[in-house]
């Protein structure tokens, strides 16, 4: 049986339904770490693997009807939010069935039937997208919310100042999401910003609410989320949030990258230390919530469900070459046509 | 029923007809409800449709550009103003990467439905930085509708298209056009996107031309004619996607192509058109085309810099002149001028 997250057999718990999120996430990203290397997915990828705890807690405090944008590092945004899994991994392999229909690749990601609204490659580049979203959300005086993710790097973009001024002016339903993984490609904060600033702080300086948090303890993450929201639908404007995190591979690729000298094997075995799985885990388990044995069915029941994506999606048609050249111009009639 | 009215005017009605329409049309841009209304082309419309959906905006091209793609995405059909084009080059990114893409690189799923205005200034001392011709930038970039009307009715009718086309469209208004008056129709007038407009018909010579340089085009037309020389002029009205068929046709016809462009000359438009005229109607052609373009220089400020760097309806009559192997004098229009080289007529008195 092929079922979605949100029909996952331990939903009804709301600490092992965030721990199935995470594992999905992460079993999903692992796949396909460990078949990058055939060379059958020809794009580039950017894996979260590390970072579950905040795309599972938000993905489950957001309602499916709120819209979501992300980034080059969106696998876990877009399935936290309840994006179609094979379609994804389709998009990878530059498959016809891709959710993008083989056009844009593991750094464009779209479901709007979740309401994932799509992720872009250049930094920063869906956060005004996604204030544009919760300014048409208020325009039709709906209670829906627009989560914009985005990484340290990110806030120092000139569009995330622009963004963030003009979603306080008109205290827009836009929730700033920013997962801070302390790097940037290969670059640490300390070129970047400066020492001692965090980065929450500034962002209240600028008029918007503002908090921050242990990005790897979900049930923390998804509490202060789910607060945030409230906020934000009750008419309060936007909410910033600061997560901090830390990506276990390098920046885009499958591989670790701690030997190649711009931050240590230390660092990364400390965060790894603070996985955010296998903290719920132990947890969980030390406190009698969850039985050791429950952990390894539902480990098998993901594993199985995806390997079953893989081999649909392994087994997919291409994209006729001709499709290159469609989808340039929607048609005149493309609105009513949808309808 | 149509009747005399301005550019400028047309434009407004075409945004006071669409809102009226369509309560998804919003209308935004720094100095949208100012007194000035951006050169009056939005003037009345907070009054009519409110604050909500006519605003002013914070000085941010980039992100305001990508925040109406967002709202775009979600059904809303916006119109962006921004009073010179210079300053929209800091929403390149969202432009060419968010909007000009969408469409594309989500396997055409949600398209943009975004009308961006761009103001091209002239004259007054705009300078380097307040009169740049770059509509070769956006017609380069797949997915990009780039229009480029010249008289009032097509500002009306073409505006209306591409506030309702699905696609995001780069609206160029050239400055000088502005206080031209023509016949525009009253009501829903809609001017299909694409098609090119023929100005005048004749076998000799065609003239490919856009924008304000159809204004000198349509000067220097008395003159060719006295002189028994009768041109095809066409106007683009619309950049991309071209109307080949159009131009194709008329080179065909006259067997001579002179482009007149209102940019610099290197990788501009007219380089395009010569290009492909020349690929695929090279039998046609009697000579090498030639084009009338803007040096390739920033446009200087100091009116004896600028005095020499336009060019104008005298240079196509001597260049149409050369290329029919004549000597035509253009003296009787230098003699019919009665304004300074650098404002359009005297109705303009600065500063922009």
């Amino acid at each position: 049986m092929v079922h979605t997250l949100e029909s996952n057999p331990w939903q009804q718990d709301h600490a092992a339904d965030l721990l199935y999120r995470m594992k999905w996430i992460r079993c999903i990203e692992e796949t396909i770490a460990g078949k990058y290397g055939e060379g059958k997915m020809r794009c580039p990828v950017h894996l979260s693997i590390g970072q579950e705890a905040v795309s599972a807690a938000v993905g489950k405090a957001l309602r499916k009807e709120d819209y979501a944008v992300s980034g080059h590092r969106a696998h876990g945004h877009y399935l936290g939010k309840g994006g179609d899994p094979q379609a994804m991994l389709a998009e990878i392999y530059g498959k016809r069935s891709g959710c993008a229909r083989g056009k844009g690749g593991s750094m464009h990601l779209i479901d709007e039937t979740v309401g994932f609204k799509g992720s872009t490659a250049i930094v920063g580049g869906t956060i005004p997208i996604g204030v544009g979203l919760g300014y048409s959300i208020s325009c039709r005086k709906s209670d829906q919310v627009s989560c914009v993710f985005f990484g340290d790097g990110a806030v120092e973009e000139g569009a995330f100042y622009e963004s963030a001024n003009f979603a306080a002016l008109h205290k827009l339903p836009v929730l700033f999401l920013c997962e801070n993984n302390f790097y940037s490609v290969y670059s640490s904060l300390r070129p970047r910003q400066p020492e001692g600033r965090e980065i929450y702080k500034m962002v209240e300086g600028m008029g918007i609410e503002s908090a921050q948090g242990d990005g790897n303890n979900v049930l923390e993450v998804f509490d202060t989320v789910a607060s945030a929201l409230k906020d934000i639908r009750s008419g309060r404007g936007p909410r910033f949030l600061e997560f901090k995190t830390y990506r276990w591979r390098e920046h885009c690729g499958p591989n670790f990258d701690n030997d190649i000298g711009y931050r240590t094997e230390e660092e990364y075995l400390s965060w790894k230390a603070r996985d955010p799985v296998a903290q719920l885990t132990s947890d969980l388990i030390s406190k009698n919530q969850l039985y050791p044995a429950t952990v390894s069915e539902m480990d098998g029941e993901i594993q199985s469900q995806v390997d079953q994506f893989f081999t649909f999606v392994e087994n997919s048609p291409f994209p006729d070459p001709k499709e290159a050249y469609q989808d340039l111009f929607a048609p005149d009639d493309f609105e009513r046509s949808r309808l | 029923m149509s009747r005399r009215t301005t550019f400028g005017k047309a434009i407004n009605e075409a945004m006071t007809i669409a809102m009226r329409q369509d309560p998804r049309v919003v209308v935004c841009g720094l100095g949208t409800d100012d007194p000035k209304g951006i050169f009056g082309t939005t003037l009345k419309l907070q009054e009519e449709f409110g604050a909500k959906r006519v605003f002013d905006t914070p000085t941010s091209e980039n992100a305001m550009t990508g925040i109406m793609i967002g709202a775009a995405l979600d059904g809303m059909r916006p119109v962006m103003s921004h009073q010179r084009l210079d300053f929209f080059l800091l929403a390149m990114d969202q432009l060419v990467n968010n909007a000009a893409k969408w469409f594309y690189m989500f396997g055409g799923q949600r398209s943009v439905p975004v009308t961006i205005r761009l103001i091209i200034g002239r004259g007054w001392g705009q300078g380097p930085t307040h009169s740049q011709n770059l509509q070769s930038w956006f017609a380069h970039i797949p997915g990009l509708k780039v229009v480029m009307p010249t008289t009032p009715a097509d500002a009306k009718g073409l505006l209306l298209s591409s506030i309702f086309d699905p696609n995001p469209v780069v609206f160029m208004e050239h400055r000088w056009l502005h206080e031209m008056e023509g016949d525009v129709p009253e009501g829903d007038y809609r001017v299909p996107i694409g098609p090119v407009r023929v100005a005048n018909e004749g076998n000799d010579i065609t003239l490919v031309s856009m924008s304000y340089m159809t204004v000198e085009a349509m000067q220097a037309l008395p003159v060719l004619q006295a002189h028994g020389i009768h041109p095809d002029i066409i106007d683009l009205s619309t950049l991309s996607p071209l109307d080949w068929g159009g131009i194709l046709k008329s080179v065909r016809k006259t067997g001579r192509l002179l482009v007149l462009d209102t940019s610099n000359e290197s990788f501009s438009a007219s380089a395009e058109i010569i290009a492909r005229v020349t690929t695929e109607a090279f039998g046609s052609l009697k000579q090498a085309p030639r084009r009338i373009c803007l040096p390739d220089f920033p446009s200087p400020t100091s009116p004896s810099l600028s005095a020499g760097f336009y060019r104008r309806a005298e240079d196509i009559v001597e260049t149409v002149g050369q290329m029919m192997g004549r000597t035509l004098s253009s003296e009787s229009i230098r003699l019919q001028r009665t304004t300074p080289h650098d404002v359009p007529g005297n109705w303009f008195k600065g500063p922009f």
